[in-house]
């Protein structure tokens, strides 16, 4: 260890005799590793962000459309029916045993009036349970209850965005607006969720009992009054899904009595698997741009060899001495191999320094999230030290095996 | 076990390109511990060739060479870099002192590679540099050192390791006449009482009048070998002048 730390001295004060040749070597290294921080953490800000965006559309949730009916030999989309009741909500969360959560939904959209101002907007009509299940909290105010929901009272629960619109900086609980005409009293205000993972806005949204909703501002389908257009479904934990997803759809092909050979008239989504596949696509992003930086630590590492093949052939005469006067050659190879660890090393150090504040910038102005994580930091700083290894070796080596008598002769 | 060095029929050849080249041809000599010998020649004649042998930084092509009653002829490198570092102290013509490195880093370079601990090192580089009357200039690095001073930094950086034998090859032939006849008191004094064998390699006479033993090669072979009867005494003579006589320590702890 003593050794080892008079080695670095040794280094040191040969690095500090060319300033400027240590410097410029030195940045090789110091723009590789900058780059190779800067760029991991702009990657991990990218994947940060979306692992976000996936916890705000709540976890383990599978999401059950009606739809795709076939009529005539022609096969209609998604949604183009509603094949799917309340009931079956209500037997989903009675009957499948991998599920911990459900809650039929319908959609629709209007226009909402309070005083002055009004909005277009998204309604949804829910249950209780679909707070739960998206892990919506309140603002202010409280949520609806399962008894408004049978009573179809007229609440309404407003996103953030519906909340600035229409009531600006005053607190819109307990006061009525008008939604498609009708009044409503708004019971609370969601906290924001801001973006979904696919760019909506998440608080642009009122939600109503699902119950009033039908009967007051979407309407009910005349064919089937307890239609829904969705079911959203909760499993009871994530090793769960497959389970669930394969439990919805048999209890709902048997209470659609459909016989082997037909399509499923519904479709499941397990949006886990949706949102990994996105979160993995920034995921190879990240390695990607890593992967890039890494070249420019490469050329880095070629610098340093040159620069040491250089100063081996400058200090032939030193090493034939040092060689006479009794070093081995390990102790020639320790003291090349230890300044070119050292150059790496520094410029590791000062690069990961500039590689977080580069990061830094990066988010301040572009307004991206980056994240600096100590494994970056500890990786950037081990491969450096390895570069300065690997690119130290040939020439320490060179310089270790010199001819002592040819040494002392080199002009 | 009274030789220094015993070398027998020694025979070096190098091969430049076809040619094979023969700098030392059956050579045999053996050397007194404690004896002071200058070796002279021509260029070309295989005095350096000799000295790198006895240096054990060459190794010759046939024949034997026992350094103090070990023969070194078949040793490794590593090996030899050991041999070199406690039982040889190194002269050159060029004093060889890294630049930008104090007198006193210079002199303790053969310690960094002995188990030596700093502060040992310090304090033997220390006495090695009174030795020959720098302690002084300890700190002062080669360029701020007069020629005469720096070949007795380099000399003290022989003398470190405590060697048993001086190879100083042209020691003298980058300084001024009185310069030389100083650095051949130090060699003589070192001599006489500390017992080091030394071996000078010159081409001038005069040094070579120093020595106690004067060898002369030509094409290899030994073509004289004589004892001088009245070595110059170099002390006597800068006495003589009045010039600067190095100041020099009683030197027993070295």
């Amino acid at each position: 260890m003593k050794k080892i730390l008079a080695s670095v001295r040794i280094a040191l004060r040969a690095l500090l005799t060319n300033r400027l040749r240590s410097a410029l070597t030195m940045l090789g290294i110091i723009i590789g590793v900058a780059a190779v921080i800067c760029m991991v953490a702009v990657g991990s800000g990218a994947t940060a962000r979306i692992q976000e965006q996936i916890a705000s559309i709540g976890s383990n949730v599978i999401i059950v459309l009606s739809g795709s009916i076939t009529s005539n030999g022609i096969r209609l989309g998604s949604g183009a029916a509603q094949t799917l009741s309340s009931d079956d909500a209500k037997a989903i969360a009675s009957e499948c045993t991998a599920v911990a959560a459900v809650a039929p939904t319908v959609r629709g959209s209007g226009q909402v009036v309070y005083g002055n101002n009004n909005w277009f907007t998204n309604i949804q009509g829910t249950t209780p349970d679909y707070l739960t299940i998206r892990e919506y909290t309140m603002q202010s105010g409280s949520a609806f209850t399962s008894q408004d929901v049978d009573g179809a009272t007229k609440v309404a629960l407003l996103g953030k965005t519906v909340a600035d619109n229409l009531f600006g900086s005053t607190d819109p609980a307990g006061q009525v607006i008008r939604i498609k005409n009708v009044p409503f009293t708004v019971a609370g205000v969601l906290s924001a969720k801001g973006q979904s993972p696919t760019g909506q806005d998440q608080d642009d949204i009122i939600i109503l009992p699902i119950s009033t909703a039908r009967k007051k501002v979407i309407g009910a389908s005349q064919a089937n009054a307890n239609a829904v257009g969705a079911i959203m479904v909760q499993a009871r934990g994530p090793s769960m899904m497959q389970e669930a997803e394969l439990e919805v759809r048999e209890l709902l092909r048997q209470r659609h009595h459909l016989q082997a050979e037909q399509d499923d008239d519904f479709t499941v989504r397990n949006l886990e698997e949706v949102f990994a596949a996105q979160e993995t696509s920034a995921r190879v992003m990240s390695i990607l741009l890593g992967a890039i930086a890494s070249v420019s630590l490469l050329v880095g590492g070629i610098g340093i060899m040159n620069i040491m093949l250089v100063s081996v052939t400058e200090r032939t005469r030193e090493i034939g001495l040092r060689l006479a006067i009794g070093a081995k050659t390990k102790d020639i190879l320790t003291q090349f191999l230890v300044e070119a660890v050292t150059l790496a090393l520094l410029g590791g150090i000062v690069g990961i320094v500039l590689g977080a504040s580069g990061s830094y910038v990066v988010s301040y102005f572009a307004k991206w999230n980056t994240l600096i994580s100590p494994g970056a930091i500890l990786l950037a700083f081990v491969f450096s030290a390895l570069i300065g290894i690997f690119f130290g070796y040939y020439p320490a080596r060179k310089a270790a095996l010199l001819d002592p008598i040819d040494a002392l002769r080199y002009e | 076990m009274n030789h220094i060095i015993e070398i027998e029929n020694l025979v070096k050849t190098y091969r430049v390109g076809d040619v094979t080249v023969q700098a030392l041809g059956g050579v045999s000599l053996t050397i007194e511990r404690g004896d002071f010998v200058a070796i002279m020649g021509p260029s070309g004649s295989g005095k350096s060739t000799l000295m790198n042998i006895f240096g054990c930084l060459d190794k010759p092509s046939l024949g034997t060479y026992r350094l103090d009653g070990v023969s070194v002829g078949n040793l490794g490198r590593d090996e030899l870099a050991e041999i070199r570092n406690r039982k040889i102290g190194f002269v050159f013509q060029q004093f060889n002192l890294l630049a930008r490195t104090s007198a006193l880093e210079n002199v303790e370079l053969p310690l960094l590679y002995t188990d030596t601990a700093a502060r040992e090192r310090q304090e033997r580089a220390m006495q090695a540099l009174a030795s020959v009357g720098l302690a002084d200039r300890a700190d002062h690095h080669p360029n701020q050192l007069s020629g005469g001073q720096q070949q007795r930094v380099a000399i003290a950086r022989a003398l470190v390791n405590r060697p048993q034998m001086l190879l100083a090859d042209e020691p003298t032939g980058a300084l001024d006449s009185h310069t030389s006849i100083e650095i051949m008191a130090i060699f003589q004094q070192l001599n006489r009482e500390q017992g080091i064998s030394t071996i000078v390699v010159t081409h001038e006479p005069d040094i070579a009048a120093y020595a106690n033993r004067n060898i002369q090669f030509r094409d290899g072979r030994i073509v004289v070998d004589e004892r001088i009867a009245r070595p110059r005494q170099a002390l006597e003579e800068l006495a003589a002048v009045g010039g600067e006589v190095p100041q020099e320590e009683p030197v027993e702890a070295v």
